[in-house]
């Protein structure tokens, strides 16, 4: 016990907060392991500050009150200096206020809904700007779609980015009429009667896509669907927003061939920095079949971004550590350099691709440069006047424009 | 066996002379004809050959809008091979080499690598690395358009389907060359639907003529029609100004259009309620297959069995074994995965059984809490053996696809297969109830347990055997889903909710009750949902039965007799 403790204190903790069990394990259980590699490999270098680091992991078992419990108890018992994890949105609500009382640092690697911006989190996946609406550019300017179907699982981050999607096309002159949106319960399997209605709205002469925010379990069916009941990806292409390398990895891929996806990374990029990367990843999972996805690289991006900032801070401490991080740059695995923006989120590009029947994505189209993460959307009237700067000249996530007062709300 | 086997041989010998006769003659016939050619044509026609190599490359480099352009060229040539290539273009196996010559080789994946043939020359290559050769790139505008070249090239094909389908793929990219194409084969036309379908295109181009004859005819040939955008068509030309008239100038035309436009819509709202009708039976049929095995363990012996959604998943994951261990014969796995995944979820129900809920009869509460512990320690057992991923299936060919009657009404084939394959399920399940000594033995025990041991029935015995009958079917019906969903650790959860809604509603311990109560909650479900959306109408359903349960405890078909009372 006391050689332990003794331990302790020449090493640097490093908590990881990802579901090992449950519905979410099927995505998260890969997100430890990057991480748990990626210590590895800082260790190898030499570790942080003089000191190894250590990696605590905890199982928030898939339930979103034990999120909250499990970080009070990285914070409280295991005091680590910063914390990597969470997936779905509503996990990430759970754990924020116990963020902000302790004054942790959170690490959240997944693409979001954005409108939140916390003082004590940093946003390593893409906001809505940086992957829903790309997505939708591409799909009116270069297949010249004028039907959109927006299909989601019904939960916070679909309802969003929904809302988000449907006032963007209507601003860009979309009628009402010509706007299908579609809501399932998680897990959805029986896809017969909404495939159809789909095939009925995108079957008027008008070119159709679908966008969707369906969430990792019910896409299998869904795509089994289209293909049985004919619908290819020539016809009414789909843009899935939450289906990675990962998802593909389990399914039968053949329905799905054509079909779009919207990410900031894929596994497919040719760059030095991803050969190496998924070298380093096959050698430490022992299986040279693993994949990598977009998550691991926000995770990649962030635990570097975050060691780089202890450097430069020469601490742990959380609000140096904060400040530090501002504007911190590190190379990106797609060939770009990622910087941390004032409102805690990373530029990223945007990239486009097609399924191919390996599972994997072929990119056919990228934006130019990289996108700044925005935390709050401009197309939506509520959000646009809201500004988040964590810059010494702000220090506000929640800032608004008209009114020029911080709402005192922390995210 | 002996004599068996020379008259086979025999047989062999006048086969293999037949085709060699056959080969001579078409031997014969590629030797004539060079000589009966000009000069001048075969000159033409190596000219169009070394074009058509010359195109074939240019689809190393350039954008996809180039790509395109070289389509065209292509299939306008008319070259023998341009089906072949264009085939493997479109299914991604067009492939170049990396060295200095750049050829161009259809590929198939082997474990190694590829195995190569030359296109143009049609020459068998061997196999390659993986590393050698490149990918041409395609995307889906690319697609779409070889679609419509090979569609062009299908209409020469003898099967009216296959040219059925590519008049419909035509129809759907109208521009002045297709609609050209399309008015010259229509004269040679035969076949009936075809010629409909061709017609019907060309409406769609013809609404807009000058000619109000011409303008008529095509509403004529649109009114037989069902596909949703020759309708959306017609009604374009009903659209009114802000003023609330006719666009459209012509009384005799927005006539027509009107009628032809009920005409449509009618037949369409016949079609539309019977494919509900089919999604609500193949709901239905997916919930009596998950709930039947329920109907036995929870219905006729009584036990709460929380982790009947997860002999289901193990069923589903014997599935994916069975897959795994014979992946040559994937259109026949699921054949060999059925008894499979009985043997298998029976045996665990069995253990379960033995194990655990044998110490447990009459406690309904400490069995709920036992098994549902049961159930998580499947699921974890399942992630720590096959990781927490989703495993995948295949579909055999022959379970992909649909039945197309007609554009309104198309019905999957795996969803035909799963109903017919549930009502099997159930038949057999009756039959061994009602014919077999276990199934007498298994009524007699749930009617009146001490007197069907005092008449020397292995009461026991019975329970073991019940259970593992209950699971067995469980398994079987995982096997079904794993057709239609994810076979993940959490398969199971989705499915037991429902079963037991199905299983309560139908009334305890009736097998009817469980398939009229599972094909009506389906149907209810299907028909709702256009109405109320897929969350809601599930919310209406559970309301329903809530209600229901209220008025009638023992739901749909209640125990009659002493029996019941106890």
């Amino acid at each position: 016990m006391f050689t332990a403790s003794a331990r302790a204190e020449d090493t640097i903790k490093v908590g990881v907060l990802h579901s090992l069990s449950g519905t979410m394990a099927i995505s998260e259980t890969t997100l430890k392991d990057t991480m748990l590699m990626l210590v590895d490999a800082q260790n190898k270098k030499g570790g942080l500050l003089g000191k190894k680091l250590e990696a605590v992991v905890v199982d928030p078992a898939s339930n979103w009150p034990l999120f909250a419990e499990k970080a009070r108890e990285l914070l409280q018992k295991d005091k680590v200096a910063a914390v990597f994890g969470c997936w779905t949105s509503v996990s990430r609500k759970s754990v924020l206020p116990v963020f902000e009382e302790l004054n942790g640092l959170l690490f959240y690697p997944v693409q979001y809904e954005g409108e939140e911006s916390s003082k004590n989190v940093f946003y390593t996946g893409a906001a809505p700007n940086q992957q829903a609406i790309p997505a939708v550019d591409y799909l009116m300017k270069d297949l010249g779609v004028k039907r959109w179907v927006l299909a989601g699982t019904d939960y916070v981050y679909p309802r969003t980015t929904n809302k988000i999607l449907e006032s963007y096309l209507k601003m860009k002159g979309v009628s009402e009429k010509d706007i299908m949106i579609n809501y399932t319960p998680f897990g959805h399997s029986d896809w017969q009667s909404i495939v159809a209605d789909l095939k009925k709205f995108g079957s008027t002469g008008k070119k159709t896509a679908v966008v969707s925010t369906i969430n990792g379990d019910a896409n299998v069916p869904f795509y089994k669907e289209l293909g049985n009941q004919g619908i290819s990806a020539e016809n009414i292409p789909v843009v899935a927003l939450s289906v990675g390398e990962e998802e593909l990895s389990g399914i039968d891929t053949k329905p799905l061939v054509g079909h779009l996806a919207a990410w900031n990374y894929f596994m497919s990029i040719d760059t030095p920095e991803n050969t190496a990367f998924i070298k380093q990843w096959h050698e430490f999972i022992k299986d040279p079949k693993r994949v990598t996805n977009d998550p691991m690289e926000a995770h990649y991006i962030g635990f570097n971004m975050w060691v780089k900032a202890v450097e430069k801070a020469g601490t742990t401490d959380t609000d140096k550590v904060e400040q530090a991080m501002l504007g911190m740059t590190f190379p990106n695995l797609t060939g770009g350099t990622a910087k941390m923006i004032v409102n805690h989120h990373l530029s990223k590009p945007v990239l486009i691709g097609e399924i191919q029947e390996n599972g994997q994505f072929e990119t056919v189209w990228k934006t130019k440069d990289l996108v700044d993460g925005d935390a709050w959307t401009d197309f939506l009237p509520e959000s646009k006047i809201i500004l988040a700067n964590w810059s010494k000249e702000l220090r506000c996530g929640n800032y608004n424009k008209k009114t020029k007062k911080c709402s005192g709300q922390n995210f | 066996m002996k004599k068996k086997r020379s008259v086979w041989s025999s047989y062999l010998v006048k086969l293999f002379s037949l085709i060699i006769f056959i080969s001579s003659l078409t031997f014969a016939d590629n030797q004539i004809s060079p000589e009966v050619k000009t000069r001048s044509e075969a000159a033409a026609h190596e000219k169009a050959a070394s074009v058509f190599e010359n195109l074939l490359n240019q689809f190393k480099e350039g954008d996809f809008s180039q790509k395109i352009a070289v389509i065209k060229q292509i299939t306008r040539l008319n070259d023998k091979r341009t089906r072949l290539v264009f085939e493997r273009l479109v299914h991604d196996r067009l492939f170049y080499a990396k060295d200095a010559t750049q050829r161009i080789y259809s590929a198939e994946t082997t474990p190694g690598g590829y195995r190569l043939t030359d296109v143009i020359s049609g020459q068998n290559i061997g196999e390659v690395s993986q590393g050698s050769v490149a990918k041409i790139k395609i995307n889906n505008r690319l697609r779409k358009t070889l679609r419509t070249s090979l569609a062009q090239l299908d209409m020469s094909v003898k099967d009216p389907d296959i040219r059925l389908k590519a008049v419909k793929s035509i129809g759907n990219v109208l521009n002045e060359d297709t609609v050209k194409f399309l008015r010259t084969i229509l004269p040679t036309e035969t076949d009936y639907d075809v010629r409909t379908a061709i017609k019907a295109s060309l409406a769609m181009v013809d609404l807009h003529a000058d000619d109000l004859n011409v303008r008529l005819e095509a509403i004529k040939s649109l009114s037989v029609t069902l596909d949703p955008e020759f309708n959306t068509e017609l009604k374009e030309l009903l659209e009114k100004d802000s003023a609330g008239n006719y666009l459209e100038q012509d009384p005799q035309i927005i006539e027509a259009a009107t009628n032809a436009i009920k005409k449509i819509e009618s037949r369409v709202s016949f079609y539309e309620h019977l494919q509900t009708l089919f999604f609500g039976l193949s709901l239905g049929s997916v919930l009596v297959l998950a709930a039947i095995g329920l109907a036995i363990t929870f219905g006729v012996m009584g036990v709460i069995n929380m982790a009947h959604g997860e002999l289901i998943m193990l069923g589903a994951y014997t599935t994916y074994v069975v897959q795994l261990l014979m992946p040559n014969h994937i259109d026949i796995f699921l054949f060999i995965a059925i008894p499979a995944a009985f043997a298998v979820s029976g045996l665990f129900g069995i253990l379960i059984e033995r194990g655990v809920i044998r110490f447990l009869y009459g406690r309904p509460l400490e069995t709920l809490l036992a098994t549902f512990g049961i159930s998580l320690l499947l699921q974890q057992l399942v992630r720590t053996v096959f990781s927490p991923l989703n495993r995948s299936v295949t579909t055999p060919s022959w379970m992909s696809g649909s039945l197309e009657i007609n554009s309104v009404l198309t019905l999957t084939l795996n969803r035909l297969y799963i109903i017919g394959f549930t009502l099997l399920v159930f038949l057999m399940l009756l039959a061994v109830l009602k014919k077999t000594r276990l199934g007498l033995e298994v009524r007699a025990v749930a009617q009146n347990r001490s007197m069907a041991k005092a008449m020397g029935i292995k009461t026991e015995w019975v329970d073991a055997m019940t259970f593992g009958l209950g699971s067995g079917i469980a398994g079987v019906a995982g096997v079904a889903l794993s057709q239609l969903t994810n076979v993940g650790p959490n398969l199971g959860q989705a499915y037991i909710i429902d079963s037991f809604m199905v299983v309560v509603f139908g009334g305890v311990g009736n097998l009817w009750g469980a398939m009229i109560s599972g094909l009506s909650l389906g149907l209810a479900n299907k028909f709702l949902e256009p109405y109320a959306g897929a969350v809601l109408a599930k919310i209406l359903v559970l309301l329903f039965i809530i209600l229901f349960i209220q008025k009638r405890p023992r739901g749909l078909f209640p125990q009659k007799g002493r029996a019941a009372e106890g």
